[in-house]
């Protein structure tokens, strides 16, 4: 029977639920040209979820549900940024929204529910929790990427993406099934000790490809993109955004707890499979950027290759390791909030700012906005001082220290390469003269581009002061 | 009084850059006045390192520390020595000269181009002070943004492929070296250089390293064969970041030399003396040659840079092979001093032909040798500046040019006479390349009637040759308070160079 006490340690996400269900009522009572309030609304929504992660925070690890929820500090620390990046997306995107007709409750349900499934997954105890988590929250992103039902495009996408995620979850299912039937038993806690002291079978390693494969779908590592493309460019930008951040920092929480918290006895096998999908994202991810046109294509292929940097953070299978990517998953989610804010800043009715092109010349309409963008694009890119490159730097030590010297200096000549391509965006924004009759020029709404600036800004002042970041991350694995 | 100099000298310029782009296009007389306050002000602040430095004590000094990264032991460290403070004036003096030559000539978003030359300066600074590794590595790329920035917004008709090929080369350099860097790291547990000159490694260890720091300050020499990112940057870029660029930026790259290669990895530097002294001497020889040959004026300059920075790397490590082979410590310690003394001169007199360029391309919109000729007939007074210069470049005595060179030479001699002989033909063919693009461009009729109209150089312009001309007669007729200021710490490091890591 679930105690008070289980209720508590779950209370944020309690609270999320029930906070979702009253504003889809309140979208149902509300006239159209009161949805802003339902916009403030849903923006609270989620600052007051974050405050309850934080403030809640026991000081040891402690589990709920007979083990099936975990609150921990990993836990927390990937709550407070998959909440901050909804959080912003909301401020992103209404004036983008409000331009496209889809300014409507559902977009706010579905991706505070969505939002409700990251922390779920990032929280799981239980490999029946996982898949929960991550049902819950893809079948959301299903729905936010249809969310634009006429065009053509976006229902492309969508569908794309349903029948590889569906795939990719009957694969991560029959996996677990696997390792179910070597271990009897379903709890993270306990797949771990089964690992340790019963050493593993053929049928454990299977079942080890098959989660891995789940996983790389989700973190949309090659050879598992194949989606990733068409689905950012196919989405409305503000779910690209989503998908972009708050979903990659459960994917890295998923990984984590699949492969550390179950299969961290394992770590000698996964940690060379890894290293393989790392090498292949690194590359295919940047090679092919290079001849893209769409900016959100292009980011596309730049969150491949930013998913096998991080893989470098994993395979180093320790503490360090894990806080090296889990830092690289955060650097990664707000750099993409950063650099789709813009887009989504610079995109008006009938025109949605997303090719490259339509980027010339903003140095000259906007200076800011081509400023913030720089920064966005410099720290995707990995060249100091900013945020990225710290986290490229955490990542390659996490390798080295590892003994994969090779893969380091695999991540860093792929590094290079994608240098040119991220360049490039700020060459045609600096260099180029602006197109003729087209006037690119940002959204008037002020609190976004405070909210954007201050965004982008922080790649730069956590490029000049990460100690305390680096700490809470590097925290949440001690002990 | 002098405890927080250092960080003042580095974040004076980029905060000071903040005010420069409010300014805005809006009002661009702001923008410069402001910009040149900051400039100013900076020199001013970096001339009080000359009281506050104590050139007696090899020691590094005026050392700051402050915790950065906690949790990896990261220090925000900056201290320097009597090399790095030689470096640091040649900085503020520089960004001065360079603000007011760009003055009038840049009229596209003024203020963006003041503030980019600031944050350039105060990141040239940071990286002239910077004791911890990883500090040092973050200004030594964050350099390359408004560099980047400068060259593609600013600079001639192929600026774009100039740029990315400048960003693209250093930072294929660097990047390897932040691998070293992070080996190092792992092995001793901090960043700090001085800590890491201390670090024992084996000769795999310290061959690998070395290969390591060597792509990343090759490039940034740049060395043969590695140099031809240079030639691109320099003719596309605008008069104010080629002189940046030929004057600083290079001698970031003999700077790494002496604070990562020489004291973390002296061994495998020994071993590959031979291999530093060969690309050198085909620097000195084949890149003359090429120089010679060229119908761009800033590239031929750009040609002569590599030349001239070829006696740098020959200085430094020539010095491995006079220490440990000969043991002959004085004439090693010339040639660190030569190699030191050729980067400050190489600073003043590349600057000063650059923005001699700069002046003629204002007026005549065009590099080409060719296209000018009977030069000194209009514009005596700027003739007369030219002139001084290319004798400058040339290596002729009494000029910046001449002590450095001098000084490499005598120690090559000490070392083997073949490589003093091939060192030596730089005096030939230097000259012979300088003195004969001054012989076409300044001499002779007026064929092209373009050049009559051209006007003799107004009060702006003469102040800022002017400037330059009297640092290289000043560094020429008597460079004893250079080389007083470089003593000790030059004598530290060629004591370093003795000392076995294995």
């Amino acid at each position: 029977m679930p105690n008070l006490n289980d209720i508590m340690i779950m209370l944020p996400e309690f609270y999320l639920v029930a906070a979702a269900c009253l504003l889809l009522l309140l979208d149902a009572w509300m006239k159209p040209e009161q949805r802003n309030i339902l916009h403030w609304v849903s923006v609270l929504v989620v600052l007051v979820g974050i405050y309850l992660v934080v403030a809640g925070q026991p000081d040891v690890a402690v589990t709920a549900f007979g083990g099936m929820f975990v609150r921990d500090a990993v836990a927390e620390v990937l709550k407070v940024f998959a909440l901050l990046c909804t959080a912003l997306i909301f401020v992103f995107s209404r004036p983008y929204m409000q331009d496209r007709k889809l300014f409507q409750g559902e977009f706010y349900t579905l991706m505070i529910f969505a939002t409700i499934g990251a922390m779920l997954l990032v929280s799981a105890g239980n490999l029946v929790m996982v898949y929960l988590g991550l049902e819950l929250l893809t079948l959301c992103s299903y729905g936010l990427v249809a969310l634009n039902r006429d065009s053509q495009l976006s229902s492309e996408a969508a569908i794309k993406y349903f029948v590889l995620g569906a795939l990719s979850s009957g694969m991560l299912l029959y996996g677990m099934s696997m390792v179910y039937g070597a271990t009897g038993t379903l709890a993270l806690a306990q797949l771990h000790g089964a690992v340790v002291h019963a050493g593993m079978s053929n049928l454990m390693v299977f079942g080890l490809i098959f989660m891995i494969v789940g996983i790389s779908f989700k973190l949309g590592v090659a050879p598992f993109h194949m989606w990733i493309p068409d689905v950012y460019q196919g989405a409305p930008t503000s779910v690209t955004t989503f998908i972009a951040s708050t979903s990659k920092i459960a994917a890295f929480g998923m990984a984590y707890r699949l492969l550390e918290s179950g299969m961290g006895g394992m770590a000698g096998q996964w940690q060379m499979m890894l290293a393989v999908l790392a090498v292949v994202s690194l590359a295919i991810g940047n090679l092919v950027a290079i001849v893209q046109t769409n900016l959100k294509r292009l980011l596309a292929y730049s969150t491949i290759s930013h998913m096998g940097f991080l893989l470098l953070g994993l395979v180093n299978a320790g503490p360090e390791g894990y806080a090296a990517a889990m830092f690289y998953a955060i650097c990664y989610a707000l750099m993409s909030t950063a650099a789709f804010g813009v887009i989504l800043a610079l995109a008006r009715a009938g025109f949605e700012c997303e090719e490259i092109d339509d980027f010339k010349g903003l140095n000259q309409r906007s200076p800011w906005m081509a400023f913030l963008m720089m920064l966005a694009m410099f720290s995707l890119a990995g060249v100091p001082p900013l945020f990225g490159f710290f986290a490229k730097l955490l990542v390659l030590k996490a390798a080295i220290d590892a003994g994969m010297m090779w893969l380091a200096l695999v991540g860093v000549v792929f590094a290079i390469i994608g240098l040119y391509y991220y360049l490039r965006v700020v060459k045609v924004m600096y260099f180029d003269k602006p197109a003729e009759g087209l006037e690119v020029r940002p959204q008037a709404d002020g609190f976004l581009r405070t909210v954007l600036s201050l965004n982008a800004l922080v790649l730069l002042a956590l490029g000049l002061y990460w100690g305390p970041l680096l700490g809470w991350c590097r925290s949440a694995f001690a002990g | 009084m002098f405890n927080h100099l250092l960080s003042l000298l580095i974040w004076l310029p980029i905060v000071g850059a903040i005010p420069v782009l409010l300014a805005g296009s809006a009002r661009p007389g702001l923008a410069r006045w402001i910009s040149l306050l900051v400039a100013v002000l900076a020199f001013v602040a970096s001339l009080f390192l000359l009281p506050a430095y104590n050139a007696a004590d090899s020691a590094m000094q005026l050392t700051e520390s402050h915790v950065w990264i906690a949790s990896l032991g990261v220090h925000y460290g900056l201290a320097v020595d009597g090399i790095s403070v030689a470096l640091i004036l040649l900085t503020t003096f520089v960004t001065i000269l360079v603000i007011v030559g760009a003055w009038e000539v840049i009229q596209d978003k003024p203020h963006q181009y003041m503030a980019a030359m600031l944050v350039l300066e105060g990141l040239m600074i940071g990286v002239f002070c910077a004791t911890d590794a990883l500090l040092f590595y973050v200004f030594f790329e964050a350099m390359l943004i408004p560099m980047f920035i400068l060259i593609g917004i600013w600079g001639g008709p192929r600026r774009v492929y100039a740029t990315l090929k400048f960003f693209i080369y250093t930072f294929l350099g660097s990047i390897f070296m932040l691998i070293g860097l992070i080996y190092l790291y792992l092995k001793a547990g901090t960043f700090d250089l001085h800590t890491l000159a201390m670090l024992p490694l084996t000769m795999k260890e310290q061959t690998w390293l070395f290969f390591a720091f060597l792509i990343a300050f090759a490039v940034k020499v740049p060395m043969v064969p590695v140099h031809t990112w240079l030639p691109d940057a320099h003719v596309e870029a605008p008069t104010g970041g080629s002189v940046v660029l030929a004057a600083v930026m290079l001698k970031i790259g003999g700077y790494g030399f002496l604070r990562f290669t020489l004291p973390i990895v002296p061994d495998a530097s020994e071993h590959f003396a031979w291999l530093i002294i060969v690309l050198s001497l085909i620097a000195v020889v084949y890149i003359g040659y090429v120089a010679l040959v060229q119908d761009d004026m800033k590239k031929l300059v750009a040609y002569s840079s590599v030349a001239h920075m070829g006696f740098v790397t020959l200085g430094i490590f020539i010095a491995f092979m006079l220490v440990r082979d000969a043991n002959n410590i004085d004439a090693a310690k010339l040639g660190m001093q030569g190699a030191m003394v050729q980067m400050i001169s190489h600073g003043f007199v590349s600057g000063a032909m650059f923005s001699c360029i700069g002046v003629m391309y204002d007026r005549l919109h065009t590099r080409q040798i060719k296209d000018y000729g009977g030069v000194i007939n209009v514009m005596p007074w700027f003739g007369f500046f030219y002139v001084l210069f290319a004798m400058a470049n040339s290596g002729l005595p009494g000029t910046s040019g001449f002590v450095g060179e001098f000084m490499v030479v005598l120690a090559s001699f000490a070392a083997n006479p073949w490589i003093a002989l091939f060192a030596a033909f730089t005096l030939i063919i230097g000259a012979a390349y300088t003195l004969w693009m001054v012989k076409r461009v300044l001499w002779g009729d007026v064929t092209n009637p373009h050049v009559r109209e051209m006007k003799e150089i107004n009060g702006r312009e003469t102040f800022v040759l002017a400037a330059f001309a009297l640092a290289v007669l000043a560094l020429g007729i008597w460079p004893q308070p250079l080389i007083h200021l470089m003593d000790a710490s030059v004598s530290q490091l060629v004591q370093q160079l003795a000392v076995h890591k294995i």
